[in-house]
């Protein structure tokens, strides 16, 4: 019994990750139409600020977490300012770009902080494991999951209840019209870039400890990013979850049952399958184009 | 046409040149020599770029400061060593161009590189072909045989036997393989295999996973249902980080379900934070706390070259041996005689006084003889030394595969 729900709870461990992953991907490309390809990157910078504020000014990786959001966000509002802004519509030539910037913020850490592999001290007091219903789990892994839901609530309520989500869905259904009732879609447009970023800047600071960080690390991040925003539908955030909850468990299954090799190919292809048959993924609400 | 003048300079040339030292320029075939106006050209052929490049920086380190100490000190056979660096920037097929490269056209008389097995496979064919020298300095498989190629790094009957005995006795027969996806895991298992069937122990469970694979919560929960009594880990890179950070964070206890590694040195442990590593095994013929004179020389020279927080590790101890069993071998030979094949037969029985004790070039199979250790790494990311070889212990590229044996002339089959 307790292996039945030590492999559930492995299970919810890697949805949430691909969850904090693929939801900063999930919101840019479901309002804006931007395919990120530096995306990845995004999860990298975030690790190296954790491990930049740890190593530097001796900050834990919880106080740490407000910073590295709002670091991001700065960033992601800046690629949006220089770069993004002047694509929208070009969906190849933004594809170009954010694969660049991608290229351009590894070797940029490469050569200011080293490429050797850098580690982000645990929480002291969530480096232990404790029981849940007789399974032993890590803490640092339910943290990581109470937070994932956290910030997918966040970002649900940003999005249905607040102005700013009335008009973020405004634009996503048709910016045009949108536009021409008074709301500043370039402002929508490079705040949610810049939440988006925001968050993925989070999901790698929140791996960090977990995983190891290096330059290239982002690489892996942005294929998983993208499996659960295909499977999930690029326009739904219940659809986000949703996958990556399908992901997670099924992964986790078959590693268990198989191994880690089998695991990842199969559940491409499930992917692969499911697309033939339903492109626009699992979850996907009707826009208007 | 040579004019008068062109031979004049050129004859004054030659005198200075024999003045200054080097009266073998006048033998024969001295315009064809590998080794001119006093100069011997190397290749060093180390990814600084790419995936590979975090641990390939550091072997590059070593190599370079090892040829800087032997020119510094006068240079081999009175002659400096030129490195000719390049960059294959961790992708095998870049490792093949830059090594016809360095072979080719930069007439190098020997290179010196690479890190993953991949990368060595792709060079080989251009060793092979212009019977040049490659020398490799990372642990590896084994069941290769090449007259082409030093190996000074250890093979699977090195770190294993005697560390799998050790940890049978210690720790139990009820053993866990895990190792990433490709053949150096694969044939260090099957070795591990065959050793665990002769003590009589049992394989709970062999896994592989994906290289690069950094989610291991599948594996621990195995572990927890099997609780093994060792897991025998040749997981490598970045998923070596993640395997121990994760064991770490589920709470597990290395002193009764320890990992033993053959890939975990203190580069890992240094990415993974002690917490992390401590309590677990590695076997190895180099530690970086290794208590002699030759490495006392090798780290403080280390750092103050490349600063104060590097450490050294088991595979750039090798990376900064074999350039002075290479000036060994070169001073053998008279500057005329130098070429790739003569500094092969001249290295053949070669014997130096490396950081980790005296190694010896092996003259049937070129790989190297050297001293295994078994350390456990402390809470302090340094490995506390419990165990080392009574004597050096002779390379057997192929003792998984009793039938086949590699010679001078090649590969037999019994």
């Amino acid at each position: 019994m307790d292996l039945v729900i030590s492999q559930l709870l492995t299970g919810l461990s890697i949805a949430s990750i691909l969850m904090l992953v693929a939801l900063g991907l999930a919101i840019i490309y479901g309002v804006t139409g931007v395919i990120n390809l530096a995306h990845g990157e995004f999860v990298m910078l975030g690790a190296y600020c954790a491990w930049f504020l740890q190593s530097q000014f001796g900050l834990g990786l919880i106080a740490s977490l407000i910073p590295i959001f709002l670091i991001l966000a700065l960033f992601g509002w800046v690629i949006e300012t220089l770069v993004i802004r002047h694509l929208y519509n070009r969906p190849l030539d933004t594809i170009l770009a954010t694969w660049g910037i991608g290229v351009m913020a590894q070797q940029l850490i490469r050569l200011t902080a080293g490429g050797e592999l850098r580690y982000v001290e645990m929480p002291a007091a969530l480096s232990r494991s404790v029981s849940v219903f007789g399974a032993s789990e890590s803490a640092y892994r339910l943290f990581i999951l109470a937070l994932a839901l956290a910030l997918f609530a966040v970002t649900w309520y940003l999005y249905r209840y607040t102005s700013f989500g009335l008009k973020l869905r405004a634009v996503t259904q048709n910016r045009d019209i949108a536009s021409s009732f008074g709301v500043n879609s370039g402002r929508i447009y490079r705040a949610t870039f810049a939440y988006g970023a925001g968050i993925a800047g989070l999901a790698g600071a929140l791996v960090s400890p977990l995983k190891s960080v290096s330059p290239e690390m982002g690489t892996t991040y942005v294929v998983d990013a993208f499996m659960v925003v295909v499977l999930g539908g690029a326009q739904s955030l219940f659809g986000t979850v949703a996958s990556s909850g399908i992901l997670g468990e099924l992964s986790a299954f078959l590693a268990f049952h198989s191994n880690d090799t089998i695991a990842k190919a199969v559940v491409l292809l499930a992917i692969v399958v499911l697309i033939r048959f339903r492109p626009q993924g699992l979850f996907s609400t009707r826009v208007r184009a | 046409m040579t004019t008068r003048r062109k031979f004049l300079t050129g004859t004054a040339a030659l005198g200075a040149a024999s003045l200054g030292g080097f009266p073998h320029i006048w033998s024969k075939n001295s315009m064809l020599a590998r080794a001119a106006d006093g100069q011997i050209k190397v290749g060093v052929l180390f990814s600084l770029t790419g995936t590979t490049a975090i641990i390939e920086e550091s072997l590059h380190k070593a190599t370079l400061l090892a040829i800087e100490e032997i020119n510094a000190a006068g240079g081999a056979n009175g002659m400096e060593i030129v490195p000719v660096v390049e960059d294959p920037a961790s992708d095998p097929a870049t490792f093949a161009e830059k090594a016809r490269k360095l072979v080719l056209s930069d007439r190098c008389v020997s290179v010196f590189g690479a890190y993953t097995s991949a990368s060595r496979k792709a060079v080989l064919p251009v060793f092979e072909k212009r019977d040049n020298l490659f020398w490799y300095p990372t642990l590896y498989e084994g069941r290769e045989c090449s007259k082409n190629v030093i190996y000074t790094g250890a093979v699977p009957n090195q770190q294993q036997d005697d560390f799998i005995p050790w940890l049978v006795e210690n720790f139990g027969k009820r053993w866990y393989l895990i190792g990433s996806n490709y053949i150096y895991p694969k044939e260090e298992n099957n070795y591990c295999k065959k050793l665990l069937a002769e003590l009589g122990a049992e394989v709970v469970d062999e896994e592989y996973v994906p290289l690069g694979h950094s989610e291991f919560s599948s594996v621990i929960n195995k572990l927890k249902a099997e609780k093994p009594d060792v897991i025998f880990s040749t997981v490598v890179g970045d998923s070596v980080v993640a395997l121990h950070r994760q064991y770490h964070a589920a709470g597990l206890d290395p002193e009764t379900m320890p990992m033993a590694s053959l890939t975990t040195s203190e580069n890992e442990v240094a990415a993974m934070g002690a917490d992390a590593a401590a309590g677990h095994f590695t076997s190895a013929p180099y530690f970086m706390v290794w208590d002699s004179p030759e490495n006392q020389k090798f780290v403080e020279a280390y750092r103050s070259r490349w600063g104060g927080d590097k450490v050294t590790h088991f595979v750039s101890e090798p990376s900064y041996f074999q350039i002075q069993l290479f000036k060994q071998a070169v001073e053998k030979l008279a500057p005329s005689d130098i070429d790739p094949v003569n500094i092969r037969e001249a290295l053949k029985g070669e014997q130096y006084q490396a950081p980790q004790g005296l190694v010896k070039v092996e003259p049937e199979n070129l790989h190297t003889w050297l001293r295994p250790k078994i350390g456990r790494c402390k809470s302090d990311g340094q490995f506390e030394i419990l165990k080392q070889s009574a004597d050096w212990l002779g390379p057997d590229p192929y003792k998984a595969y009793p039938g086949q044996l590699c010679t001078a002339e090649g590969l037999k089959e019994a």
